[in-house]
């Protein structure tokens, strides 16, 4: 019995000890043979393939390789390429981006993309009739606010002043902005496609990106085949791959292992991963990997007795992550912050606060609370959620703070966070922040900027320091790529000076567990990919 | 009959109506708000309020509602608030799915029912008869979900015999239509074996038996057709039952019917698609009971003349 | 009938004692909680799990296994047993209240009050029952209350309908014509006359009722929209714990088996009750 579990913890830490140890690039001249039809599964539906509505992370990464940007990132790494664009410059003040296009390449209707397109396409994200989420990105292009409030027709600060070049105009120096033209909502789309679906662009895509849409049927399955006309020779690697929508994760799970799914896209449930890891077999069907993920409980900030900021920090020292982390299976690893390791601006050396019950009690005595209170903890109701909330809860408990747990459909918890003086805590979990490009902005803006914090919004704490904000402005003006280092040392200090108010508790970084069938090859991080999450441009079947 | 007919049609007409009425006003009364959720996250508050001025939800509930139900005239459902696309088209694509399940689920109900109650009424009071009679109770007290990942397990994971997941071969169909028709066929069992008891006892059988017909005949000839009215009737309620009851089987065995879209868009608070299937699915029930109410008669002479 | 008489009568029906048994068994399960459980069924445990974070099986400490956090099973059983029956008897009590409200006012004043009372009856049968009960669950703020609520605004219609076709029959009869030619008023038929006939189908109803109510419970708690946590119930302990079902299979089973029992023996009970109480059921069932 003994060897049993030494063995099988041996494995686990190994396991967990593992992304440290994968390399860290995949470049596209490594040996791999072309060619396969693979299936991938998920549980839910793909709502739709519109590259400036679709932000499901389902359809995330099937939208990155249906279209093409004018930017993109090296498979399996945060770092940016150019891409549609053959090349670019910006001017010394930051505020003119140049970039030239590619010529030659084709939309899948046959049509040749032009620099009109790139205008089109990303007019048409920030436009409000195209109900997008996405047009708050692009804030910082010139004439937003103008054609947001409906006064102009069209982004003035794009302009294609050639058959082959397209200028942006920005209103203030941004250092997000070549994030912002590989994000999925700069994906370029050709207007008349858009206009032949009549609204079902969403259900028809056509694009220039590597792969092409066969067949969708609804409810079903989705089939893509590779664009043999891709720019980039060599790309893709696989032929096709067929998504299958309605499958729990389990059953998927059970499917790969008898070789009929390739990817199980909703990742290994918890039961599964632990049968999984013990067995030799199942071992190389474990993809993990690290995501650009944290999870936290929000404290709201204007609700007593959350407004004490010792009151805070005494929450902060009560919860233990240890054992958070091991009723998911040690799928995550505690966090003391509120960016995730992989990020830049990580602080390595930050300790944060320690795990003790007794500090915790008596800075809750010093504030003015030797008897604790009661309070009120959000989570979503999908497993493991709850199961996170009641551990949190236990540990409040133990401090002497009753927490009530209401664990509520997503929509609910997510109106409750942005209704003033509505939710007390939330967990994020399942909501849980995960970056929409390798940048620490992004991690502060929505969430713990002031402009978040309004009715509807997503800073749950209703969080808003002054001067912080100041700070964060400044950082992200600093678009020099000379500057790089200066603006990650200064977003470091603006999220640990965050720490020191409090309004989160960071618990966990989660990591992303994927299951692949054996016959797939490619490094780990093209199957975790930080900004396309599976790289269908990347994976190939082994030979 | 033919004014019959159209009575029940323009109550059901009625009835339809004062369901879409009481879902919408249900729909709107929750909290959560669509127009923040489809703006995402770095949305300004000018683009949420852009969004729900497009989707028409700062006006008044019933200026909405009428909107709503113009539209319907039309045979237009709307259009769903996250995928953009007509929720018509959407409902149709997995229509024939569920009406698959629910056709093989009330089959495997009727034939196992209608076996099992003719055995438990020809040899009543028996050991047999009180071993169907448990087992239908049995049936019926089960949750879904439990026999379901039953089946699941033993059937698919295990031994391999059906797929585990999925649509398009009738190999597929089994393991959920197993799950739904073994638990309903206590129902028919039920009513099989007391409406076979009664006829059993009437005179014109004791007369078929006096004049020497084999029992097998007189139980299928005469006796049989008499116990279907009941089940007529409950295969009409069954109907409207597995419109919206099918939720835990679809999501089990991956099956793509409208439960599993219902169940996805109540979480994204998706309006028109919830609307669109509640509609849906109190229509088949308006229908299945209006068809058994009208198939009544033509069974039963009895009831044709009162 | 004489006490001898229905103990003999028990006796002979093995299948009815064993529901008496059981949902005996439950009723004291549940008032009896605090006293019969081992363990707290909202503790936590750092050794209910195993190193790499698993439940544990059935064992001498945990008669039944522990769940996904480390919590004894048999005590969230036993606790879940409150959760069961407080639904059951809350939600099934109001729907078979409402129910017979409605259904004797319809029949009782036939006119324009019973069409209207009837025609919404008809309206709420065409409800997709499950789906309504989701969508409230899932987007109100569900407690124990509310989910009770929700199945009792499913469930009233059956009990309304035949509570309408009962008094509509009696309100026929000549002793209730007499009553009304000597001047009784028509809140002194309703309560002495009318009421006292459908006590036998309040009693039926209501046990029946009961066991759709456990596996309604049951179904919205899988579906992630029932019980609030860390409550424990039947139902939500295995939706918690689905994806265990082969390493973990325990966790599944206990649960599933104690709903199937409960509304099992209530079904049963409620059969006997109606054909002892209703003499032409008798034997149909």
């Amino acid at each position: 019995m003994l060897k049993t579990l030494l063995r099988s913890t041996a494995l686990v830490a190994a396991i967990a000890l593992a992304p440290a140890i994968v390399p860290a690039l995949t470049s596209p001249a490594m040996a791999q043979a072309q060619g396969g039809d693979i299936v991938v599964t998920y549980k839910d539906d793909i709502a739709t393939l519109d590259p400036a509505i679709g932000y499901d992370w389902q359809n995330w990464s099937i939208i990155k390789s249906l279209f093409s940007r004018l930017m993109d990132y090296t498979p399996g790494t945060p770092d940016l390429v150019p891409s549609l664009a053959e090349s670019f410059t910006v001017s010394p003040d930051g505020q003119t981006y140049t970039f030239k296009l590619r010529k030659g390449v084709k939309f899948s209707n046959g049509r040749v993309v032009v620099p009109a397109d790139v205008k089109y396409s990303i007019e048409r994200a920030v436009d409000p009739k195209t109900q997008g989420p996405g047009g708050g990105f692009f804030g910082a292009i010139a004439g937003f606010d103008d054609f947001v409030a409906g006064k102009a027709t069209g982004l003035s600060g794009i302009e294609t002043p050639d058959a082959d070049t397209v200028v942006f105009k920005l209103s203030r120096p941004d250092a997000t902005f070549l994030h912002v033209m590989a994000i999925n909502f700069a994906s370029v789309v050709p207007k008349e496609a858009v206009e032949a679906a009549a609204g079902d662009f969403g259900k028809k895509p056509v694009g220039s990106g590597t792969f092409v849409m066969k067949d969708w049927v609804i409810g079903q399955k989705l089939v893509f085949a590779r664009n043999p006309d891709y720019f980039v020779k060599g790309v893709p690697h696989i032929d096709s791959f067929a998504v299958e929508v309605g499958q729990e994760p389990l059953v998927a799970l059970l499917r790969l292992e008898k070789g009929e799914v390739d990817i199980a896209g909703d990742g290994i449930p918890p039961a599964k991963f632990l049968e999984l890891s013990k067995s030799p077999e199942g071992k190389q069907l474990i993809v993990d990997g690290q995501q650009l993920n944290t999870g936290y409980v929000t404290l709201n900030t204007k609700i007593k007795p959350l407004d004490n900021v010792k009151v805070r920090q005494a929450l902060n020292m009560a919860i233990n992550k240890e054992r958070i982390t091991r009723i998911v299976n040690g799928r995550a690893t505690p966090a003391n912050q509120p960016l995730p390791p992989l990020m830049p601006g990580y602080d390595t050396s930050y300790k944060g606060y320690t795990f003790d019950v007794a500090k915790a009690k008596a800075m809750l005595r010093e504030a003015g609370f030797p008897d604790g209170f009661s309070t009120v903890l959000y989570s979503t109701n999908t497993d493991p959620q709850p199961r996170i909330a009641q551990a949190i809860q236990q540990d409040l408990a133990a401090i002497g703070v009753k927490a009530e747990i209401k664990a509520l459909a997503q929509s609910n918890v997510i109106a409750a966070g942005g209704t003033e003086g509505e939710a007390p805590m939330i967990w994020s979990g399942g909501m849980a922040w995960i970056a929409d490009f390798p940048d620490p902005s992004n991690f502060y803006g929505p969430i713990l900027g002031c402009a978040g914090a309004v009715q509807g919004g997503w800073n749950w704490s209703w969080y808003c320091n002054e001067a912080l904000q100041k700070r964060s402005v400044e950082a992200d003006s600093m678009s020099d790529p000379a500057k790089k280092a200066e603006r990650e040392e200064a977003w470091k200090k603006i999220f640990i000076d965050v720490m020191a108010d409090a309004p989160w508790i960071p618990i966990f970084n989660e990591r992303r567990v994927v299951a692949k069938s054996k016959r797939m090859g490619g490094a780990d991080n093209i199957y975790i990919d930080p900004t396309r999450v599976i790289n269908y441009d990347a994976i190939f079947v082994k030979p | 009959m033919i004014g019959l007919i159209l009575v029940r049609l323009v109550q059901a007409a009625l009835i339809l109506l004062g369901v879409a009425a009481l879902t919408f006003v249900l729909l709107y009364a929750l909290p959560a708000d669509p127009a923040v959720l489809l703006a995402g996250r770095n949305a300004t508050p000018q683009i949420v309020a852009s969004i729900r001025h497009q989707l028409g939800l700062d006006q008044p509930l019933p200026i909405q509602f009428w909107h709503y139900l113009t539209g319907l005239l039309h045979g237009d459902l709307g259009r769903s608030f996250n995928q953009k696309t007509a929720v018509g088209p959407l409902i149709a694509a997995r229509l024939p799915a569920t009406l698959t399940l629910m056709a093989a689920g009330i089959a495997v109900e009727v034939v196992l029912g209608l076996t099992l109650g003719v055995i438990a009424a020809l040899k009543r009071g028996g050991f047999i008869d009180r071993c169907v009679m448990t087992a239908s109770f049995v049936g019926v007290s089960t949750p879904q979900f439990l026999v379901a990942l039953l089946l699941l397990y033993v059937f698919a994971a295990t031994l391999g015999w059906f797929p585990m997941s999925g649509y398009g071969t009738p190999a597929h169909l089994v393991l959920p239509a197993l799950t739904l028709g073994v638990l309903g066929a206590g129902w028919y069992a039920r009513i099989v074996r007391s409406a076979m008891i009664d006829v059993l006892g009437q005179d014109y059988v004791r007369t078929a038996n006096a004049k020497g017909l084999s029992a097998t005949r007189v139980v299928l000839r005469h006796a049989l057709p008499n116990a279907l009215l009941p089940v007529i009737a409950m295969i009409g309620i069954d109907i409207g039952q597995f419109m919206g009851g099918t939720v835990v089987v679809e999501a089990v065995f991956g099956w793509p019917g409208i439960g599993q879209l219902a169940w996805q868009a109540i979480q994204q608070v998706d309006i028109p698609i919830i609307m669109g299937v509640t509609l849906t699915s109190a229509l088949a029930i308006v229908l299945g009971n209006l068809v058994a109410d009208l198939l009544a008669p033509l069974i039963d002479p009895r009831i044709r003349a009162a | 009938m004489a006490m001898p008489a229905l103990l003999r009568g028990l006796l002979r029906r093995p299948t009815l004692l064993v529901g008496f048994v059981v949902i005996i068994g439950v009723l004291v399960a549940a008032l009896f909680a605090p006293w019969l459980a081992p363990y707290s069924p909202d503790d936590q445990m750092f050794d209910g799990l195993s190193l790499e974070g698993a439940p544990l099986p059935p064992s001498h400490q945990f008669l039944l296994g522990t769940d996904t956090l480390g919590r004894d099973l048999l005590s969230r059983l036993i606790f879940g047993a409150r959760t069961s029956l407080i639904i059951g008897l809350v939600a099934n009590g109001t729907a078979v209240m409402t129910g017979l409200c409605v259904g004797v006012l319809a029949g009782y004043f036939s006119g324009l009050v019973g069409l209207v009372l009837m025609r919404f009856t008809d309206l709420m049968t065409a409800f997709p029952a499950l789906l309504l009960a989701i969508v409230l669950a899932a987007l109100l703020k569900p407690s124990l209350w509310i989910v009770a609520m929700v199945i009792a605004m499913v469930n009233w219609v059956q009990v309304a309908r035949i509570a309408y076709t009962e008094t509509r029959s009696l309100t026929e009869r000549d002793f209730i014509l007499a009553e009304r030619a000597m001047g009784a008023g028509n809140l002194r038929i309703l309560f002495l006359h009318i009421a006292p006939h459908l006590v036998p189908t309040a009693i039926v109803w209501g046990t029946l009722g009961i066991a759709t109510t456990v596996l309604l419970e049951a179904t919205l708690s899988f579906l992630g929209v029932g019980v609030q946590p860390p409550q424990p119930s039947w139902g939500n302990i295995v939706f918690e714990s689905q994806s265990y079902f082969q390493s973990a299979p325990w966790l599944v089973f206990f649960p599933g088996a104690m709903i199937l029992a409960t509304a099992l023996s209530f079904n049963i009970v409620g059969d006997e009750l109606r054909d002892l109480l209703d003499p032409t059921q008798r034997g149909r069932g």
